[in-house]
């Protein structure tokens, strides 16, 4: 199909016409753009990160306040309209802790993936250009760390912190999850090194770290645009299983994976769906609309699914 | 092929020997030790331990000693097939693995058989209707069924299906009590599986669909299914036996992958339907430090996933003969 409107917009051109050939960036939001559910998906993220900066002006109870009179003998209060998600067993307000929960899940969303390109897209194209042993070597580090079962691992690591933060959180799991991207990456090196501006690059007695990261590294971002945008969901559900089992975020910290944690004892004894209830359905909303937007990125960047 | 299988099993040696050093590692790191849990143990039941206690039990389980000197015990041991002694439970590692391995294995496997039984099909028909209404419907359950989080669900389920309505057992493997007779105890144990199944499945069939998808629609327009089609061939046969035999060459080296996702998957099932298996036991283990047995399971489930690597590279090469390995 592009290639059609090209061919208009070049014929029209050739006539004098006024009509400007589409940008490569103006390509990129009309493909984006066709997908609505990744659309619609950013527009809700944007909201979530508008509440997770606001959070501390917007919540409308002390997320941290308990309050007995509301939970009558521990019994945590039904959704009304003072209290729309209801409270937990020591009367704090749900939605207030749901509020502030997001900045746990986004931070960890972002720093963990943030880590994990860095270090597998730097440790991929050294392999990917290098070769031989430096490659050898990275890649058996990759098989080493591929053989650990990753949740097992990640509780392992977790255990030797007391309160573990976000971002300490966000760490481990990035350091841990640098392996795929560093496959990815390097797979497109080792293509992209026998090309002929690589090798012009060379020739011109451009340094490795120069010809690596300024002449080969753009030409594979595509692919590592759209490995973070899937990877962010991903950090985001194992962050919330850990809390959820204890091992992440401690209480009275509010996160949306131990304030499932609470949920599963309050369930089953006080049948109080509602403190199960919202924390899932948002981690879902979220790690979903990621999903969507990567989707739609890819199919935006990936020049191989442009026809279909 | 022989010399290659070969040299990866030995290969999975220094590799095992690295996963299992981090291991250690990283556990001695870690604030508190097997005698602090067992001291609040005795502090819940109203002994008291003293501090020579202490000191004695951690001579005993040789916690004063240097890590590596620790360490090196620990691996002569394993090399004798002896994983020590569960500090929370004092039983053998091994016989308490034994117990519990099976009853992964099964949840895994039930999950798994149903996931390939779904996910299959659906994959196919979304990918020979693609753009249909079918395909867009199945599509979303896709993104729905790899967003929503397994224990969110598992919590879900429970609730609705168990501790309001009381259709499931609310946990557990068994009924404490069951009648009489082979179908009292086979309708109860089905019972206790259903929610489990479904709380993993729902995120393999999805992923698993996907994969299917994106293969056959690879596969759809190559020379041979048309050949196939002009051949005359009815489209239920060009569909089953061409195109989707070939299909299966990229998906199947996911099998492996699939079951790492199982096995986490029942972590954390198993604790929310205290499932008496291998992830819970990972858990409890974990919070309590008995590393002995942490040790155990993660030596175990790092070879599993070696071998389930290895055996999706052999089987790539077995359905695909043009794959040759060097």
């Amino acid at each position: 199909m592009s290639v059609e409107v090209q061919r208009a917009d070049l014929a029209n051109w050739e006539r004098g016409s006024t009509t400007t050939v589409a940008s490569p960036r103006t390509l990129f939001w009309r493909r984006f753009r066709r997908h609505r559910l990744a659309f619609a998906s950013g527009i809700f993220l944007a909201l979530l990160f508008a509440v997770a900066i606001l959070a501390p002006w917007i919540t409308p109870y002390d997320p941290d306040a308990t309050n007995l009179t509301l939970a009558k003998f521990g019994r945590p209060a039904g959704p009304s309209i003072e209290h729309p998600m209801g409270t937990d067993q020591l009367g704090r307000d749900w939605m207030s802790r749901l509020i502030v929960g997001s900045r746990v899940s986004l931070t960890v969303g972002f720093l963990a993936t943030g880590v994990a390109i860095g270090v597998g897209t730097v440790l991929g194209a050294v392999a990917g250009y290098a070769g031989r042993w430096t490659d050898m070597l990275i890649m058996r580090l990759a098989d080493m760390l591929l053989a650990f079962p990753p949740l097992l691992f990640l509780m392992g690591m977790l255990v030797g912190f007391k309160r573990p933060s976000a971002t300490v959180i966000a760490i481990i799991i990035g350091v841990i999850g640098w392996m795929n991207v560093s496959r990815l990456v390097r797979g497109e090196f080792l293509t992209l090194r026998t090309r002929d501006f690589a090798i012009a690059a060379r020739a011109i007695g451009a340094s490795k770290p120069s010809i690596i990261f300024r002449h080969l590294l753009p030409n594979a971002i595509s692919p590592i645009i759209v490995a973070a945008t899937l990877s962010i969901p991903a950090a985001i559900l194992t962050e919330s299983t850990l809390s959820f089992l204890g091992f992440g975020i401690q209480p009275p910290t509010a996160s949306w994976g131990n304030m499932l944690q609470i949920a599963f004892v309050q369930m089953r004894d006080n049948q109080a769906w509602w403190i199960g209830f919202y924390p899932g359905l948002f981690i879902a909303l979220t790690v979903l609309a990621f999903n969507f937007v990567g989707d739609g990125l890819r199919d935006a960047l990936d020049p191989r699914a442009w026809g279909r | 092929m022989t010399a290659y299988i070969v040299r990866r099993l030995l290969w999975m040696l220094p590799l095992l020997l690295g996963v299992s050093i981090i291991c250690f590692a990283m556990l001695k790191r870690a604030p508190g030790d097997p005698v602090g849990a067992m001291l609040a143990e005795s502090r819940d039941s109203g002994k008291t331990m003293t501090l020579a206690d202490r000191e004695r039990l951690r001579e005993q389980l040789g916690l004063n000693r240097p890590v590596y000197l620790q360490y090196i015990d620990w691996l002569k041991l394993v090399a004798r097939g002896d994983f020590g002694t569960s500090t929370r439970m004092n039983q053998p590692v091994s016989t308490i693995i034994r117990q519990r391995l099976p009853n992964t294995m099964k949840l895994a496997g039930v999950s798994l058989l149903l996931t390939l039984l779904i996910a299959i099909p659906l994959g196919i028909i979304s990918a020979v209707k693609q753009y249909s209404l079918i395909d867009y419907l199945l599509t979303t359950f896709n993104f729905v069924g790899i967003s929503i989080p397994q224990f969110w669900l598992g919590l879900m389920l429970l609730y609705f299906l168990s501790v309001k309505i009381g259709w499931f057992p609310v946990n557990g493997m068994h009924s404490a009590y069951v009648g009489p007779g082979f179908w009292a105890h086979f309708k109860d144990s089905a019972l206790h599986y259903v929610l489990p199944v479904i709380s993993i499945t729902l995120a393999g069939v999805a992923g698993y669909m996907r994969y299917q998808r994106a293969s056959m629609l690879e596969v759809m327009p190559q020379d041979y299914v048309r050949t196939a089609r002009a051949k005359g061939l009815t489209e239920r046969v060009v569909i089953l036996k061409h195109a989707w035999r070939n299909s299966l060459i990229p998906i199947i080296t996911l099998l492996g992958y699939v079951l790492v996702i199982m096995v986490e998957g029942s972590v954390v099932v198993e604790n929310i339907f205290s499932w008496p298996g291998m992830g819970q036991l990972a858990v409890a283990s974990l919070t309590q430090r008995d590393y002995p047995t942490v040790m155990a399971i993660v030596l175990l489930s790092a070879t599993l996933i070696l071998i389930g690597t290895l055996l999706s590279d052999i089987l790539y090469a077995v359905v695909d003969p043009r794959v040759r390995f060097d």
